[in-house]
């Protein structure tokens, strides 16, 4: 057993391609690091509390004392981003994990089973895609109120059939595979097989594809608090910081909307990098 | 939105769907399209009860959830109550509401105290405009930005191509819009802020800024998928063929090429329709124009639900049938697809 097992690891492990690292994938790291670091941190680093009032410095310019300037209301711009890269971050990040565990399940589940299930499955995600994610979003503060929770939830429901297609799709090519009747004749249990032995192995593909996810999750999530659904001022959020300044624009203040929207390009641009990236390097080549 | 994902989603379902081509033409014609007029009615069935049974997942009576925010005498709450036929059992309220619906009777907006669809239909010719300017933005510089991408495959004006529907894809509309609003509009004062003007000529003027907005996202879209079609089409025989024929490059491109690489192009179509209208909520908010999409925004606000109802449901019965209609006539504009998609 030992023997075969090993002889059947040299061909469950199909190594990524290793290419030496290009710097725009290093760039969009370092860019996501700095903003993961500075959410966690926020309250050690941001040189005022996020919403501390000055009177005195209405829409300033960026100063020594206000490095980005500040609000309509005098706040320093620079620890709005700051303490807004937390809910930015946060969001996106509970979408993809949810999305992509309920995903990968649903997905497997079709994918090995097969038959009614896989049918009954089917037929769920293509009601389910009809409804864009934004969408049902909407829908879901509509019905359960403002704030973080429930559009999380329903976008997590929302990218699930994106993952379980995929991670169907994966599951039905490996199924066939020698390896896995070698587990099925050494009396293995097809439940074990498949979250033991299968899984794993469809795991990177997967998980690639879940991070091109994030940069659009966050897009949406950002709009979602820009149209005054999502998180509510006077948290410091980049979407909500975008929507209190828009006002502000007409009157020639456009930095307190440009420097959060810059804020979501550069994180959006830096996750589709990362997850084209990883996608290439994983190689996995997804069955249509 | 899941853009890459839900493209290839789409494609593996086309190809699933697809099927085995047996049997006289015209009867596998009638059979297909029976089986996706089906398969259409039975989504929007089953699309209609989670839009109305969505309601009933929100703790509380269903009266207190229509009249939140609002300070309900006992006669508001017997109107409701009679209205919606709150009282009558879940299935009958439902029955009541998707035979209404399906007579264009939506109910009555709490807020407008108006028919919901009356509401509706005042606002959804800008919203149209809006997505069909945006629309041809789109196929003008996606279609583009495709052909000079896959006609120079692999030199640098591909590579800038690329890392520019890259950055494209990366503007939400918010984000486009504000910028534009603050260049074009505020800076430089080409055009309006705020609006949709009257008339047609005007209300184009006013839609050029959010359009643009609402296009830079999705062009990636077209962009990608016309270069990878072409690139796959670029590289078949029956191209070389033409081109050993001494046919002009010209010619071989637009006859031989581009033609058949129309259907990814128009299959990712069908999905910009239902996100370009979803997004179209945010640029509407952005520049203060009264569509369908600022409506959903104002409606979610008040909590007036009926409307909410109504529009989602709107939008998910477009992306269906717009989807549904590019299915069943992609193989009788290219009948290779149908009969192809088994063999490729």
């Amino acid at each position: 057993m030992t023997v075969s097992n090993n002889t059947l690891a040299v061909e469950v492990m199909r190594a990524p391609k290793l290419k030496p690292a290009n710097a725009t994938f290093g760039i969009a790291i370092g860019v996501i690091s700095v903003m993961t670091l500075a959410a966690i941190f926020a309250p050690f680093i941001a040189p005022y509390p996020p919403d501390q009032l000055d009177f005195a410095a209405v829409n300033a310019p960026p100063s020594p004392e206000h490095w980005l300037g500040t609000d309509g209301l005098g706040r320093d711009l620079l620890s709005r981003l700051i303490f807004g890269a937390r809910t930015a971050l946060l969001g996106p990040l509970l979408v993809v994990i949810g999305s992509t565990v309920v995903g990968m399940l649903l997905g497997l589940i079709a994918g090995w089973r097969g038959g009614w299930i896989d049918a009954v499955l089917g037929r769920i995600f293509d009601v389910l895609f009809a409804f864009p994610s934004l969408l049902l979003a909407i829908m879901a503060v509509a019905l359960f109120g403002k704030g973080l929770v429930a559009p999380v939830i329903a976008m997590s429901i929302a990218y699930a059939p994106f993952v379980a297609r995929l991670t169907r799709a994966l599951i039905k090519a490996e199924r066939t595979r020698p390896y896995v009747a070698a587990y099925r004749v050494q009396g293995f249990s097809g439940p074990w097989i498949a979250l033991r032995r299968v899984l794993p192995n469809v795991t990177p593909i997967v998980g690639a594809q879940s991070t091109l996810n994030f940069g659009y999750v966050l897009a949406e999530l950002a709009g979602l608090s820009f149209l005054g659904l999502g998180v509510q001022p006077p948290t410091p959020d980049w979407g909500a910081m975008i929507n209190e300044a828009q006002a502000g624009i007409v009157g020639g203040h456009f930095l307190p909307a440009l420097e959060p929207a810059v804020c979501v390009v550069l994180v959006v641009v830096a996750f589709n990098i990362i997850g084209e990236e990883l996608s290439d390097r994983i190689g996995g080549e997804i069955p249509a | 939105m899941a853009l890459d994902s839900s493209t290839k989603a789409v494609a593996a379902q086309r190809a699933a769907a697809a099927g085995p081509h047996r049997g006289g033409h015209a009867a596998a014609t009638v059979r297909r399209v029976a089986g996706k007029l089906g398969s259409l009615a039975l989504t929007l069935f089953l699309a209609s009860l989670l839009v109305f049974f969505s309601r009933f997942l929100v703790p509380g009576d269903p009266v207190s959830f229509l009249l939140r925010g609002r300070k309900p005498s006992p006669e508001a709450i017997a109107q409701v109550t009679a209205q919606y036929g709150l009282d009558l059992p879940p299935w009958q309220q439902y029955l009541n509401w998707l035979f209404g619906a399906l007579q264009g009777d939506w109910g009555r907006s709490l807020q407008y105290r108006q028919d919901v669809s009356t509401v509706i239909g005042e606002r959804l010719p800008v919203t149209l405009m809006l997505v069909v300017m945006a629309g041809i933005l789109i196929a003008i510089v996606g279609l583009s930005a495709g052909i000079v991408a896959s006609l120079n495959k692999g030199r640098v004006l591909d590579r800038a191509t690329l890392i520019g529907l890259t950055v494209l894809s990366a503007i939400p509309s918010f984000v486009g819009s504000i910028v534009l609003i603050a260049v074009f509009a505020v800076q430089l004062g080409w055009f309006p802020t705020f609006g949709s003007g009257e008339g047609f000529a005007d209300t184009v003027y006013h839609l050029v800024l959010p359009s643009i907005a609402l296009a830079i996202v999705f062009v990636v879209l077209v962009g990608k998928v016309t270069r990878s079609s072409m690139v796959e089409q670029l590289g078949r025989e029956h191209v070389e063929v033409a081109t050993s024929r001494g046919l002009k490059r010209g010619t071989v491109i637009r006859r031989h090429v581009f033609r058949n690489s129309l259907g990814p192009i128009l299959t990712v179509s069908g999905i910009l329709v239902a996100g370009l209208i979803v997004a179209s909520t945010i640029v509407e908010a952005a520049f203060g124009i009264a569509g369908i999409g600022s409506l959903l925004v104002a409606s979610v606000d008040r909590l007036d639900f009926p409307v909410v109802q109504a529009i989602v449901m709107l939008v998910v019965t477009t992306f269906v049938v717009v989807n549904a209609i590019i299915d069943i006539a992609e193989p009788l504009i290219d009948p290779r697809s149908a009969a192809g998609a088994s063999a490729r």
